[in-house]
């Protein structure tokens, strides 16, 4: 029988991660327009967003592991199949973007010639040698990914409000940590 | 007068050709000023694409050898077209007030088999201080090749000022490769 809500691990992970993503978008948005004589600290927001970026990698393979052994809470009985069907492809791609943003981030760094060094001590391979077009090219997959991934969350954020105010079911609440699911 | 004048500056202009023991042409393509900075922990790779120098070795005799390299400036790429654009201002290199760095030798000596150290000035940014290098050489072919490591400390020269004097961002050790690729003079 799966429990009706989210694990405590399930939950620590993925407000972990979302205000990560949150944070990092706004850091990527702001550093990318610096100029660099604003002095060290555009190099010092450029360390920290791939650090973050790098934890939320790692972290959201965590996730996914957690979530083959402890299986999410059924969906709600008076959801239609479309939903259904549009709820499982959704979360299948903020899984893989959640991925794919960061990879992409990392081999942009790569082709630009700054390696990644994890906390400024674990350098982390180069999967690509510099190549300055070829990082032109990537820059634009991770932003565009990124903003992908942002239109995702909008889209998750509006379903979970929806399920919430308008279903009224349990949706948002099972993954929240202090409010008490509905008595349905 | 007249004459003493100009048997002196014909003396003058000759002592430099005459105390060359074994000047050699250095192949420029061939040859490299790299440098690796360190910045938030993560080593970039940069060096000097435009520099001329002048070597003058004889294995036989090293501490008769002289080297000059004379390094434009401007032709930095510091790892990226942005970084490019920042490392010529004045709070790093100043390109514009100090277009060249350059290091004169004063004496040479052997330290092992192809083991040699030079100990010279380097001026950078109007700044002159001496340094001291290890470097091997090798034959290859017809040319000879000269490399060497160093670390200088970047603060020395004042390159990076203001907000960037803070070594926790950009290392304060610059790690500097050079390699010349000399052939006999023709």
């Amino acid at each position: 029988m799966r429990s009706a809500r989210y694990s405590a691990v399930a939950m620590i992970l993925h407000w972990l991660i979302a205000l990560a993503i949150a944070v990092n978008f706004g850091l990527g948005l702001y550093m990318s327009d610096l100029p660099l004589s604003v002095g060290p600290i555009k190099l010092k927001l450029y360390s920290y967003h791939k650090w973050a970026g790098v934890s939320i990698f790692l972290l959201v393979f965590v996730r996914i592991a957690w979530r083959m052994l402890k299986r999410p809470p059924e969906l709600p009985a008076h959801m239609p199949a479309w939903e259904r069907v549009g709820a499982g492809v959704s979360h299948i791609l903020l899984y893989l973007l959640t991925l794919a943003v960061p990879l992409s981030g990392w081999l942009f760094s790569s082709a630009k010639g700054f390696k990644t060094v994890y906390f400024g001590i674990w350098p982390i391979p180069d999967l690509l040698a510099k190549d300055t077009l070829l990082a032109e090219v990537l820059v634009e997959w991770h932003e565009n990914l990124a903003f992908l991934m942002a239109a995702l969350v909008v889209l998750h954020v509006a379903a979970a409000l929806k399920h919430h105010l308008l279903d009224r079911d349990d949706v948002l609440s099972r993954m929240l940590p202090i409010v008490h699911p509905r008595n349905r | 007068m007249r004459i003493r004048l100009s048997a002196l500056s014909l003396f003058v202009a000759l002592v430099p050709a005459a105390a060359m023991a074994n000047p050699l042409t250095v192949d420029l393509p061939k040859s490299e000023v790299a440098f690796v900075s360190t910045q938030m922990g993560v080593p970039v790779d940069g060096k000097f694409r435009k520099f001329a120098a002048q070597v003058d070795f004889d294995a036989k005799k090293p501490e008769a050898a002289k080297v000059k390299l004379d390094i434009d400036i401007a032709s930095i790429d510091a790892g990226s077209a942005e970084a490019n654009g920042e490392v010529v201002g004045k709070n790093w290199l100043a390109a514009a007030r100090f277009p060249q760095a350059t290091f004169v030798s004063s004496a040479v000596k052997s330290t092992g088999p192809n083991r040699y150290e030079v100990t010279g000035q380097m001026t950078i940014k109007g700044k002159t201080l001496p340094l001291t290098t290890p470097f091997s050489v090798r034959t290859q072919g017809t040319s000879q090749v000269f490399e060497g490591t160093f670390v200088m400390k970047r603060g020395d020269f004042a390159i990076g000022e203001g907000p960037w004097a803070d070594p926790e961002t950009v290392a304060n050790e610059i790690k500097v490769k050079f390699r010349l690729v000399a052939n006999p003079a023709k």
